[in-house]
This record gives C-alpha cells, sequence and structure tokens, in this order.
C-alpha cells in the first residue's frame, strides 16, 4: 500500500504532461453547459436545480471518460513500460488502483470545475443544495464506474482507439439497460425479476436514484462493487495480455 | 545467489525456453549468448517475474520468483531489452519515481539519484524529457535506473545496444565494478564484450542451454585456438611449419599477406613456431597467438539454428 501514491502521482502527473488534460477539461466545461443551457431548457424549466446538468452526463461520460482511460494500460504495453512496471517490487493491487485513482480524480476536479453552475442556480433562485450534492457525488461515482470499465478495455487492447470503442460500447449497454425503451421491449414477456435485474443493473436508474438526493446504501454499493469488479477484471486482463 | 531448475515457456506457437537450468553464485558475471529469437529475454523476463514460466522454478537470494515475488523483485536491478521509459517524464523525476518505489526518501533518495546520475554519465540531461532523448541516453537511463539501488542482481537485456564506444567501454567498467559479490546476467549480441567482461558464458539457442563455461574455454572450441598468426617480409617455406609437431594446417589470409598456422587440439604450437622462425632466420613482421574467435564458435554452434 506504500508504493500507491506514487503510482497515483506519476499517473496523475502524466495527465498534464501533454495537452490530453487541458482539452479533456476544456470539452467537458464547454460540452456540460452547452447541453444544460441549450439541450436542457435549463432556463425555460423555471426551477432552481441541476437536474438538466446532471442529466446528460451519463451521455457525455460515454465519449469523455473513455478517452481519459484508454491511455492507462494501452499506453504502458505499447511502450513496453508495462516490463518496468511489472518488475518494480509493487503488487498489481497498487498499480491497478493506483492508476485507477488518478484517472478518478482527476474526473473529480473536472467535475468540481462546474461549480460556476451550482452559483449560478443559487443567484437565480432557491435550490436545493443537498440534491446538488448528491448529484456531484452520484456523477463522480458514475465516472468511476465509466473508468473502471475503460481500465479494463485498456488492458484488454493494445491499441488505444480499439480500447476507446470497446469501452463505449459496455458503458453503453449498462447505460440503456436502465432506458424506459429498453425495459419496455422486456416488458410483457419477460418475468418481473429479470425486468428488475436488467434495471439494476443500469447505472441510469442507480444515478437518478443519488442524484434525486438520497443516498442509498445500495446504490452507494452498486457502484462500487461494479468499480472493484471491473478492476479485478483489470488485474487478470494484465496477467493474460502483458507478455504480448 | 541465483537458482533455475527445469525453466520452460510455450507460447501458442513455440517454445521459447526449453528446460533451462542453472546455479549462479555472487561475483559471477554471466553473458547470454545466442541467436535472435534464442529465448534470451523470455528467460530474463521470467528471471524477474514478468513472465509466469510454464514449468520449473527461479529463486533469487532464496526467494521463489513466483511466490515471493515482491521481496526476489527487491534484489533485482533490471534492465528489459529496448531499455523501455516513461517517456513524458524528464530524467531527473523518472529516476526520483523509481527511487521513491524502490524505497527511498528525502536525503538518501537523492543521494541515490546523484550516484546513478554520474554513474552512467547523464548530468547533461537531467532535465530533458525523456522522448527527446537519443537512443544512447536512453539506454543510459534504464541503466541509472536498474542501478539505482544497489542491487543484488543486476539482469541487463542488451545493455551496451546502441551506446557510442565511450559509453559501451564506460558501462562495461560500471558493470564490472559492480559485479564485486553481486550477481550480473548480460545478454549481448557482441561477442567480445563476453571475454571483456563476463566470468561465465552460457550459450542458448531454440530455448536450450548448449554451453555453459568460461569464456576462455568457450574460445577454446575455436579451430583457431593457440594458432599462430605470421606476417613475414618474405615469402616462408611453408612444408617446415607443416612439419612441425602439434601443427594441423596453414591458412592464408589474403588481406595483408599473413598465414595462420592452426594447432591441433589441445597442442600448444607457439614455442615451436617461434623457434622455427629464428632457427631460419626470417624477417618477421607480426607474429600473434590467438585464444580464438568467437564468432566462428558461435556460429558453429548455433549453425542452422537462427529462428
Ligand atoms: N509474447 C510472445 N508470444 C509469442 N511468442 C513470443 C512472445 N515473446 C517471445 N516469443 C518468441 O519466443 C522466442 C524467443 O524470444 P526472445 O525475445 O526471448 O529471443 P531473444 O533471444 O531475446 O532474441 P533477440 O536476440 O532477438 O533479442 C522468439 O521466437 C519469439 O518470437
Ligand atoms: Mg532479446
Amino acid at each position: 500500500m506504500r508504493q500507491l501514491p506514487i503510482i497515483f502521482k506519476r499517473e496523475f502527473s502524466s495527465f498534464f504532461a501533454t495537452p490530453l488534460a487541458y482539452v479533456f477539461l476544456l470539452i467537458f466545461l464547454v460540452l456540460s453547459s452547452v447541453f444544460t443551457f441549450y439541450l436542457g431548457g435549463f432556463y425555460e424549466s423555471g426551477q432552481a436545480n441541476l437536474n438538466p446538468f446532471f442529466n446528460f452526463h451519463p451521455w457525455l461520460y460515454l465519449f469523455l471518460v473513455p478517452a481519459l482511460a484508454m491511455r492507462m494500460w494501452a499506453e504502458e504495453r505499447k511502450s513496453g513500460t508495462i516490463e518496468l512496471l511489472m518488475t518494480l517490487p509493487i503488487t498489481r493491487f497498487e498499480s491497478v488502483v493506483g492508476k485507477f485513482l488518478a484517472a478518478w480524480v482527476f474526473a473529480g476536479i473536472a467535475l468540481l470545475l462546474t461549480f460556476p453552475m451550482v452559483l449560478t442556480v443559487n443567484y437565480l433562485g432557491d435550490p436545493d443544495n443537498g440534491a446538488i450534492l448528491t448529484g456531484y457525488v452520484g456523477s463522480w461515482l458514475l465516472a468511476g464506474a465509466y473508468l473502471s470499465v475503460g481500465s479494463c478495455m485498456s488492458a484488454l487492447a493494445k491499441n488505444q482507439v480499439i480500447a476507446f470503442i470497446l469501452t463505449v460500447s459496455v458503458c453503453f449497454v449498462f447505460v440503456v439497460s436502465g432506458f424506459p425503451l429498453v425495459l419496455d421491449a422486456f416488458n410483457g414477456w419477460a418475468p418481473q425479476w429479470l425486468l428488475d435485474a436488467v434495471a439494476s443493473f443500469s447505472f441510469l436508474t442507480r444515478f437518478q436514484a443519488i442524484s434525486k438526493g438520497v443516498i442509498d446504501a445500495r446504490d452507494l454499493l452498486y457502484f462500487l462493487s461494479f468499480i472493484a469488479a471491473w478492476l479485478m477484471a483489470t488485474a487478470v486482463m494484465i496477467d493474460l495480455k502483458k507478455a504480448e | 545467489m541465483i537458482k533455475v531448475t527445469h525453466l520452460t515457456k510455450r507460447f501458442v506457437q513455440k517454445v521459447a525456453v526449453d528446460d533451462l537450468s542453472f546455479t549462479i553464485e555472487p561475483g559471477e558475471v554471466v553473458g547470454f549468448l545466442g541467436p535472435n529469437g534464442a529465448g534470451k529475454s523470455t528467460t530474463m523476463k521470467m528471471l524477474t517475474g514478468f513472465l509466469p514460466p510454464c514449468e520449473g522454478k527461479v529463486s533469487i537470494c532464496g526467494f521463489d520468483i513466483g511466490k515471493q515475488t515482491l521481496q526476489a523483485q527487491r534484489q533485482i536491478g533490471y534492465l528489459p531489452e529496448g531499455a523501455p521509459c516513461y517517456g513524458d517524464m524528464t530524467v531527473a523525476e523518472f529516476l526520483h519515481f523509481i527511487g521513491q518505489i524502490r524505497g527511498y526518501r528525502g536525503q538518501e533518495l537523492k543521494q541515490r539519484i546523484a550516484r546513478a546520475i554520474a554513474l552512467v554519465e547523464l548530468q547533461q540531461v537531467v532535465e530533458q524529457t525523456i522522448d527527446t532523448l537519443s537512443k544512447g541516453f536512453k539506454r543510459r537511463v534504464g541503466l541509472a535506473q536498474a542501478v539505482l539501488h544497489d542491487p543484488k542482481v543486476l539482469i541487463l537485456d542488451e545493455p551496451t545496444d546502441g551506446l557510442d564506444p565511450n559509453q559501451k567501454h564506460q558501462v562495461r567498467k560500471l558493470i564490472k565494478s559492480l559485479a564485486v559479490n553481486r550477481i550480473v546476467i548480460i545478454s549481448t549480441h557482441i561477442l567480445e564484450e563476453v571475454s571483456a567482461l563476463c566470468t561465465r558464458a552460457m550459450v542458448i539457442s531454440h530455448g536450450r542451454l548448449l554451453v555453459d563455461e568460461t569464456p576462455y574455454e568457450l574460445q577454446s572450441r575455436s579451430r583457431y585456438h593457440q594458432a599462430v598468426t605470421i606476417l613475414a617480409e618474405q615469402p616462408v617455406d611453408r612444408s617446415l611449419l607443416q612439419a612441425l609437431p602439434g601443427v594441423a594446417g596453414i591458412e592464408d589470409n589474403p588481406l595483408d599477406g599473413s598465414i595462420t598456422v592452426l594447432a591441433e587440439a589441445g597442442q600448444v604450437i607457439f614455442p615451436v613456431v617461434n623457434q622455427l622462425i629464428h632457427a631460419q632466420g626470417w624477417q618477421v613482421r607480426e607474429l600473434e597467438v590467438e585464444r580464438g574467435r568467437l564468432d566462428e564458435v558461435f556460429r558453429s554452434l548455433t549453425r542452422g539454428d537462427a529462428a
């Protein structure tokens, strides 16, 4: 565990070694504003809350977060540094979690930079700041879930573009599994338990529940165990693929 | 001590390392020789715990690399093939990172980094991004990283590849100075490096250990072992040379007009050749005894084995 902060630091600063970090932050901030103010009908809704802002996050993340995650392991394998990393005295846990946390904290910073949004709604009206806070927590958990998938796909594919596409695809499945359209397709013929199971696997259902202002322990547990499971898969994938 | 028993690695299409067993004691400098694809790097990857072997065991200073991986890896300094480093970092940042991972902090960390930088002469590029370094400097960064913690076991995959002659010399000196009471394993395609550096040469081909002996013994396998090359002012009487005891034959070297008198296996012919030269009063400009030609030994050992 002593080495985890060192891995974290290296990984975190590597984001800023290239323009990638700044481009990511810029795109994230611009898109989240565009989505909120133009497409989300922020002003028209006449309500002082950030629902339009958070509602777009699952979709916004679908393309942005995989871009953040795709380098994580693919780059190590491509440049051969994975051989260096895996022969240093660090555990698999430290390297996988250290790298993941670096990306997750980075995503958290991107999220925090949207605070003018909070100021704006507080200026315009009298919003439920508790719900805004849980919205942020939920959004960060959601980003973590996407990142954990991205970490695994990045370990699977040496090519970053392929890692990106795989991550988008897998995350898409987890988003839409809670979509009314998808659930309707099951409705009528599938037993209720299956319907519930599909819905319960969805990011969307969980995320919406959290961003309504209540953090249910089960939702929290869902995201955390989702992340843990994908990180374990990452470790397995590294061992399978590192030689290639 | 390194103890390797029945080490085997199979990839989907082929066997890369085939039942290797050997023991290396502190103070030994071992050179892995072998054609491309012989399995040298794959062996090193298993020694350092990067690849799990299909069969067999590796023990580093008493630690099983498969079971006590971290303890074993703490004993090892490793330069992987191609010397991969984090290209987005500067040399200083990179060595700082490695030093921290190796558990150093504060003053000791600084001293270790400074020492490593001095050992491989990286002073002029310390603040440069690794991606922008020339090939030789990158390799030196990889070396600095490997020696930073003064490891008991140093495993270097082609350490002098891409270095200029001065640096080759420097790195060989470095390896020699580090070898005292430590174990060094290098792989190389430069045969003279083995006689200059190693106490032991292992020739690997198709994943199998063909020869494990001292570089001198390896040289002795050459048909040029104990051969005497004569560059004379005027043509000499070959039949006299041919008639000497222990002489196996005579070869011409058309390049400089010299002749090489080959010795029969186990025979030393220099004294008799020398006597003959004096007795006949031949004007000899150059006279040289050979230990043997490693490239010729290498070829005959691994002939047709190129993978
Ligand atoms: N990940 C892998 N998958 C499949 N085959 C591999 C893999 N790694 C190595 N090999 C094969 O194993 C054999 C040994 O390779 P290795 O890299 O150990 O050779 P080497 O002796 O280091 O050669 P060189 O002198 O060219 O560096 C080669 O035939 C290589 O193609
Ligand atoms: Mg090699």
